[in-house]
């Protein structure tokens, strides 16, 4: 016999109402607006959008309000949105060699063209809190210097010109979606790539952290981490006519790591790749030193176990909102799973106490 | 000026500075709607190390409108964001860049959004640039 129990719906509807009271919190405190969370609280947005998977700044910007500032909240908020949009297409690749870059470094070569650029950075910075800003503490105004007419080309070009560092394989591969296909394993570069890029932030950087103490060994070089403004392009289907239809900020980081070699190629340098919306520069170099360990079959590495190795392990568990979903559906009423599982250990019990 | 140059140009361009712009003229177009402005994505794509293959990167909102005016000019109004009045505006410009106004609004609306981004990606560059590291060497002891 199955007994379905309903109620609880006085209750939600008073919890929901607590929730938008307390979400507004003191009164007297002016109301937070959708633009100065846009504005002011940028790298929480560009967060919401790289892992909501959706580049929107006003709708990241309103998740993160209605989500208390709860970031994974407000990324459950953006991919439930995304899953209502129609898909008008797909774009070509973007390209970073054309970026605007606001930031542009290399820990690999001192001397490059275009520059060690820092951009806007909180590396070098003390990490001291600044109690300035408690009080309207005056604004530094951002230096200008005379822009030079220079191309800032990828670093790991030199490299390549030398032959010391493997060239990317190109063979017109179609990515499959796997916001439409389930992913598959074995999966393909470009799949876990899409599905890194939108990967928890979190996971990402332990994982990362984790080859760097020796659990997948390959020592990372962060060969190029670039920041800044590129075009998206889209091919208008009734005019047949490419335009740049969205600008967007973009972090890549292109990591270089050793390799000694095998009996078929010799000693050459191997890559990792990252890019992330917004500026995110630590989740864009943990993608790449994750893109990196994955890589080792076809590096022809050995598998030493490692969890970042581990393309089933690292790609099931990436996702914050599977996680979330799965994670917090514990908090829901198992009444009648715990009644079934209270049963069946009082019976082992009765059991145990008669052959006893 | 290429049809690609505008449509370009009012896709990205700011949506306060458009509308602002459109407002000023305050120019009347009868039209009829071919698709009314609806909101959706599209998937952008990356390259695995800037030369490999290609992979899906990520989706971007966007609003896009078809309308005929009464002269019979088809625009297309192709936006970035959840601005359905900025894609109706981008639609009537399409539209009205096909005619005679054509001086009219490449003067008076797409030039100055063409300045306006211009200027707002100069001040990043130089911005950049100020931050751009000259190094020195420093030699200690004798050589």
């Amino acid at each position: 016999m199955y007994v379905a129990v309903k109620g609880g719906e006085k209750a939600i509807e008073n919890a929901h109402n607590w929730l938008s009271e307390i979400r507004r919190g003191d009164v007297n405190v002016p109301n937070l607006e959708i633009d100065q969370i846009k504005e002011q609280l940028t790298l929480s947005v560009e967060r919401v959008m790289s892992e909501g998977s959706l580049y929107d700044t006003d709708l990241a910007a309103l998740a993160i309000k209605q989500s208390r500032g709860d970031l994974i909240e407000a990324i459950f908020l953006i991919r439930a949105y995304r899953t209502t949009l129609p898909r008008f297409g797909t774009s070509p690749p973007i390209k970073t060699e054309d970026m605007v870059c606001m930031r542009r470094i290399s820990a690999t070569y001192k001397d490059i063209p275009g520059k060690q650029k820092l951009g806007p950075t909180f590396d070098y910075t003390h990490r001291l809190l600044d109690f300035s800003l408690l009080a309207e503490g005056n604004i530094p105004k951002a230096e200008k210097r005379k822009v030079l007419k220079e191309k800032i080309p990828h670093v790991l070009r030199f490299l390549n010109k030398e032959g010391l560092i493997q060239k990317e394989k190109n063979n017109n591969y179609q990515p499959k979606d796997i916001t439409r296909n389930p992913l598959e394993f074995p999966a393909n570069r470009s799949e876990r790539l899409q599905s890194l890029s939108r990967a928890d932030e979190g996971f990402l950087l332990a994982l990362a952290y984790s080859t760097q103490r020796g659990y997948a060994r390959n020592h990372a070089f962060v060969g190029e981490l670039r920041i800044g403004y590129v075009k998206v392009k889209y091919n208008i289907p009734e005019l047949d006519i490419e335009i740049d239809i969205a600008e967007i900020i973009v972090t890549e980081c292109e990591s270089v790591n050793q390799f000694q070699g095998s009996k078929k190629t010799p000693a050459q340098f191997t890559r990792g790749y990252g890019l992330t919306f917004g500026q995110l520069e630590r989740k864009a170099v943990s993608m790449a030193l994750v893109d990196r360990a994955l890589r080792w079959k076809e590096i022809g590495e050995e598998f030493v176990g490692a969890p970042a190795q581990d393309e089933e392990f690292v790609l099931s568990h990436c996702d914050n909102i599977q996680a979330t979903g799965f994670l917090e559906h514990l908090k829901l009423p198992h009444y009648v799973d715990f009644q079934s599982e209270l049963e069946l250990v009082r019976r082992i019990r009765k059991e145990y106490e008669k052959n006893k | 000026m290429e049809r690609k140059f505008w449509l370009s140009t009012l896709a990205t361009c700011n949506d306060a500075h458009l509308t602002s712009l459109w407002e000023k003229f305050g120019i009347e177009v009868n039209f009829t709607w071919l698709r009314k402005p609806e909101i959706g994505s599209i998937m952008c794509q990356g390259k695995i190390g800037v030369t490999g293959n290609n992979f899906n990167f990520g989706e971007v909102t966007i609003t896009r409108c078809q309308l005929k005016t009464s002269q019979g000019k088809i625009g297309h109004g192709y936006v970035q964001g959840r601005n359905k009045y900025k894609a109706e505006i981008v639609a009537i410009c399409d539209a009205l860049l096909q005619t005679n106004k054509r001086d009219f609004l490449i003067k008076n609306i797409i030039r100055p959004l063409v300045v306006s981004d211009k200027n707002l990606k100069k001040d990043v560059m130089s911005k950049s640039a100020s931050t751009a590291v000259d190094f020195f060497t420093l030699v200690r002891g004798e050589t």
